[in-house]
């Protein structure tokens, strides 16, 4: 099953897990699958008509899916899907 | 053979000079210099490193002339090609001339008469390099060793311009790795000053310095460590007021800032200077970092291209961090400041570097240049220094 690594902020919805692992064969379906199983993660990933937010970043492996073909990039077992948000601190 | 005897067949120094000046060829300096600019000469000083350090002829090849025999083939393999040598006063030249032609076999060996001193007497130019004290060869020695960086690259580190946003988690590490390093200039922006909690991860500050202004603390620190350093403060709110003035003075920007409209403004002001940006975050136990360089790689907002709701920004607040985090991604900073300045290795353009401390794992995710980038893409708008770093929304982040 393709990996999803779960960006700091998302942990608290995942019960603190940094990988996990979901089904799917295209990103869409396993953003869903994720969104299904820790329901908290939803309204961060998706916007009202079901698209990923335009402040969240989606990358196959190591290519943002938004320059492949978006959630229907197509997902096969040994990938990771890697979900990043902005994040701002450093001088904290 | 009586003492008498053999000291009347010893030739004087003075006897040595006038014999090899009468059996080789001279050339004064003004035909020299009409030689070297038609080209194919090869210009060649005999002095010692310090003489040669202190002003040579440009182009000059540096062989000292105890080491003429066994390093001269290195730079002129072609016995048939022209050269010129000259030392101080044209003696040494005239000897190594001799030595060249009849012990080595170069065919075509001219000593400049009168040497560089003769050359500068007749109004002709002469290149004055820049060297190290002593005290620096000692210091950066361990940089010079290293071929990658060398000399060269020392002087590159002391004449570059480093500007820090931030003396904080990420500038601590950053500020005290440079100044080691010798970044001739740093520049600090901070309008904090030093509390307890911030020695967990702040390195550059001290129990003593709590309550004094982090860029004085930093400072104290910087020029503790390594007097080479310029130490600039700038105790103030980096603001759209005052953002192109602080970047305009310097050579790379460090971004440890810890709110999204700082980024976004330093952003949008460092694209229109064309100035690079190292930028870090970093979060519990995980960071980020890439090189931003104006339009040869993608910038803050091609990555990012409007910040998160605040409920997905938690750093704005008190956010809790692993104390070593800031120390690693803080020094990959100082690393990619190192590459940017001596032009060695290849920084983080167009990559972004994820480091999970729980798991000591690095991900990295390929960056693309957005052609529709409304700050560095080919259709950007002109952007008023007064809307620089906006969004609509933009004093909502961080209010508090």
């Amino acid at each position: 099953m393709p990996k999803v690594k779960i960006p700091p902020v998302l942990r608290a919805q995942t019960g603190g897990e940094s990988v996990v692992t979901v089904e799917g064969g295209d990103v869409g379906t396993v953003l869903r699958g994720l969104a299904d199983a820790h329901p908290g993660v939803s309204g961060q990933l998706f916007d009202d008509s079901g698209e990923l937010n335009r402040y969240v970043n989606v990358y196959l492996n190591d290519e943002d899916v938004r320059l492949l073909d978006g959630l229907g990039t197509a997902v096969t077992d040994g990938d990771t899907v890697v979900i990043l948000p902005a994040m701002a601190g450093g001088r904290l | 053979m009586t003492p008498e005897t053999e000291t009347k067949n010893r030739a004087s120094g003075a006897d040595l000079i006038a014999q090899a000046k009468a059996e080789i060829e001279e050339v004064q300096p003004t035909e020299a210099a009409a030689e070297i600019d038609s080209g194919d000469v090869a210009l060649v000083d005999v002095r010692e490193q310090h003489e040669f350090e202190e002003r040579h002829i440009e182009g000059a090849i540096h062989v000292p002339r105890s080491y003429l025999e066994s390093r001269i083939e290195q730079f002129v393999p072609d016995r048939s090609k022209r050269v010129i040598l000259y030392c101080a006063s044209g003696i040494r030249s005239a000897l190594a001339a001799k030595t060249m032609g009849e012990d080595l076999g170069y065919a075509d060996v001219s000593s400049m008469a009168g040497g560089i001193t003769l050359w500068r007497d007749r109004g002709l130019p002469v290149v004055t390099p820049r060297s190290l004290t002593q005290e620096q060869k000692e210091r950066y020695s361990r940089h010079i060793l290293v071929p990658e960086i060398g000399l060269e690259g020392q002087l590159k580190l002391l004449d570059s311009k480093v500007l820090l946003l931030g003396t904080g988690g990420l500038g601590s590490p950053t500020a005290l790795y440079l100044a080691a390093a010798g970044v001739g200039t740093i520049g600090l922006i901070d309008d904090d000053v030093v509390d307890a909690s911030n020695l967990q991860r702040q390195v550059i500050h001290n129990t003593e310095r709590i309550g004094m202004p982090k860029t004085e603390s930093a400072r104290q620190a910087i020029e503790a460590l390594n007097p080479d350093v310029n130490v600039v403060e700038h105790r103030v709110r980096f603001g759209p007021e005052n953002v192109i003035e602080l970047l305009s003075e310097y050579d790379v920007i460090v971004d440890g800032a810890d709110n999204f409209p700082t980024r976004y403004l330093l952003n949008d002001a460092s694209v229109r200077l064309g100035k690079p940006v190292v930028s870090a975050s970093i979060l519990a136990f995980d960071g980020q970092i890439s090189t931003f360089v104006p339009h040869e790689g993608p910038c803050y907002r091609c990555l990012y291209p409007t910040p998160p709701p605040p409920e997905l920004a938690p750093s704005c607040g008190a956010a809790g961090v692993l104390g070593v985090l800031p120390g690693i991604m803080g020094l990959l900073q100082a690393l990619e400041v190192f590459k940017l300045v001596t032009g060695a290795g290849e920084p983080l353009v167009g990559r972004l570097l994820l480091f999970e401390a729980l798991r000591t794992e690095f991900t990295e995710l390929k960056v693309k240049r957005d052609p529709d980038c409304p700050i560095c893409g080919p259709n950007a708008p002109e952007i008023a220094d007064e809307d620089l770093g906006k969004f609509p929304d933009y004093e909502l982040f961080c209010a508090g």
